[in-house]
């Protein structure tokens, strides 16, 4: 049977982008990537996704608008609040032994998770001795993580689970509020560098102690999450961390058996 | 609906998506009682259920039923006789080569997981091979996924909303296309067993 002109339509645009912005989706799980195209051609009324290649081959802004429903940020501070419990209790006890720390926060989207981050070490009085490398493919969820500035909104969440994560003081000390938005302390950035890395294209920049990689393998398919994987494994220093989103696991990956489970509810790893 | 049309000659199917929301619980257990544990074809279900709580569903269903109960698990592959549930906080999706993936995009119809995108990404792999099953529930969730599946060839079941506890999600699915059946559950389980064959 002849593929559907969907399915060609969406390679032939995945292919383009490649080939144009060197923006590499060709390994990204399709199901997810289908709907987002679907989306971005309706919201930017065009009629095909044939039409929309076209117009991304052509102009840059318009690829710039598509690139934002291709990678959809979808986050919130301590997201599963579990998770930074996990590191408070497991994870933190050990990086206190080391005099300085780089931690990698891949794929860190709008900076929800940076900021999560930054306010745990902090207080465990860790934040002064990391460094922090948060990296993300979309260079406008990269500028929205430097600016840390959030929707009013969206606190109400982000304090529950901030409480629920354990955090040791109150949400609120790590912002100041403006009409309908709040802005980060800038201190919590002072540790943190914001950079345009691809799982998918680049190679590791730096050796680390801790990776948090939460929810974007995902997003890639077998292939991709070994390449990903790999890096993270290339990264990591001697009995490094890997933290992985709640549904994410190394079970059936090339780079299993180069990791053990240490709080395996979390999704914590440790290199071997 | 007349009771020959479940006797037509379908494509073979080879899948089974279900959605439901609010009322799931009795439904499903209705739906899928006594079902055997040989039965060929994998069934998937999306019930909606609060984010941020690890969800018993499977635990819960594994007690009941004899069919194996999974939670669906990314890159997971799709087995026959086996019943997945979508894990909270997660849309989950059939990829093309019959492997799950999850995805945390927003939610659609205020759900995720929600069934248009189980629906939709299945449609898109099995095509007529797929049965798509849009039970009781609040919300509209599943009626476009339900109609896409039918455009892809598949065949769309509906329960009858006489008979739901909650009547929005099978009447929003009426609202917008007519599927090939509208039964109760007792007339939906018979069908499904029916594909088996």
């Amino acid at each position: 049977m002849a593929e559907p002109v969907l399915e060609i339509e969406l390679k032939l645009l995945i292919e383009a982008i490649y080939l144009r912005y060197s923006y590499d989706f060709r390994d990204y799980a399709m199901a997810s990537m289908k709907r987002r195209v679907v989306q971005a051609v309706r919201a930017l009324e065009c009629h095909s996704v044939s039409e929309l290649q076209g117009r991304v081959l052509h102009e840059p802004d318009t690829f710039m608008a598509v690139l934002q429903y291709l990678t959809i940020p979808v986050s919130e501070m301590f997201r599963d609040p579990e998770y930074y419990r996990a590191l408070r209790e497991q994870v933190v006890p050990l990086l206190r032994t080391y005099p300085s720390l780089n931690i990698w926060i891949a794929g860190c989207s709008t900076g929800e998770e940076v900021y999560s981050m930054a306010i745990l070490l902090e207080e465990e009085g860790l934040l002064s001795r990391a460094h922090i490398y948060a990296t993300d493919i979309n260079p406008r969820s990269l500028e929205k993580a430097r600016q840390g500035v959030y929707a009013t909104d969206s606190v109400r969440l982000f304090t529950e689970n901030y409480q629920r994560s354990g955090g040791k003081h109150s949400f609120s000390d790590y912002y100041t509020a403006a009409y309908d938005a709040v802005l980060m302390d800038k201190r919590l950035r002072e540790r943190v560098t914001f950079a345009d890395h691809s799982l998918a294209t680049d190679s590791v920049f730096a050796e680390t102690q801790f990776i948090s990689c939460r929810n974007v393998l995902i997003y890639f398919n077998r292939g991709l999450q070994d390449r990903a994987v790999g890096l993270f494994h290339e990264s990591l220093g001697h009995r490094g961390f890997l933290g992985l989103g709640s549904k994410e696991s190394l079970d059936f990956g090339q780079h299993a058996g180069a990791f053990e489970p240490i709080a395996r509810a979390e999704r914590i790893f440790r290199k071997r | 609906m007349n009771n020959e049309h479940i006797h037509r000659p379908y494509a073979r199917v080879e899948a089974v998506v279900i959605g439901v929301s609010a009322g799931g619980l009795d439904a499903l257990s209705v739906l899928l009682e006594g079902f055997p544990t040989d039965y060929g074809l994998p069934l998937i279900v999306v019930q909606h259920i609060p984010e941020g709580v690890a969800s018993q569903l499977a635990v819960i269903f594994d007690r009941k039923l004899a069919l194996r109960v999974k939670e669906a698990n990314d890159k997971m592959p799709i087995e026959s006789g086996c019943l997945y549930f979508a894990p909270p906080g997660y849309h989950l999706l059939v990829e093309t080569n019959r492997h799950f993936s999850l995805s945390i995009d927003p939610r659609v119809h205020f759900s995720r997981p929600a069934i248009d995108a189980l629906f939709e990404s299945a449609a898109d792999t099995w095509g007529p091979a797929l049965a798509g099953v849009l039970l009781t529930g609040a919300n509209a969730d599943g009626a476009a996924g339900l109609r896409h599946i039918a455009e892809q060839g598949g065949l769309a079941l509906v329960q009858d909303p006489a008979e739901a506890q909650v009547d929005t999600m099978p009447r929003s699915a009426l609202a917008l296309f007519t599927p090939h059946h509208v039964l109760p559950l007792a007339g939906l389980r018979e069908l499904l067993l029916q594909l088996d064959c």
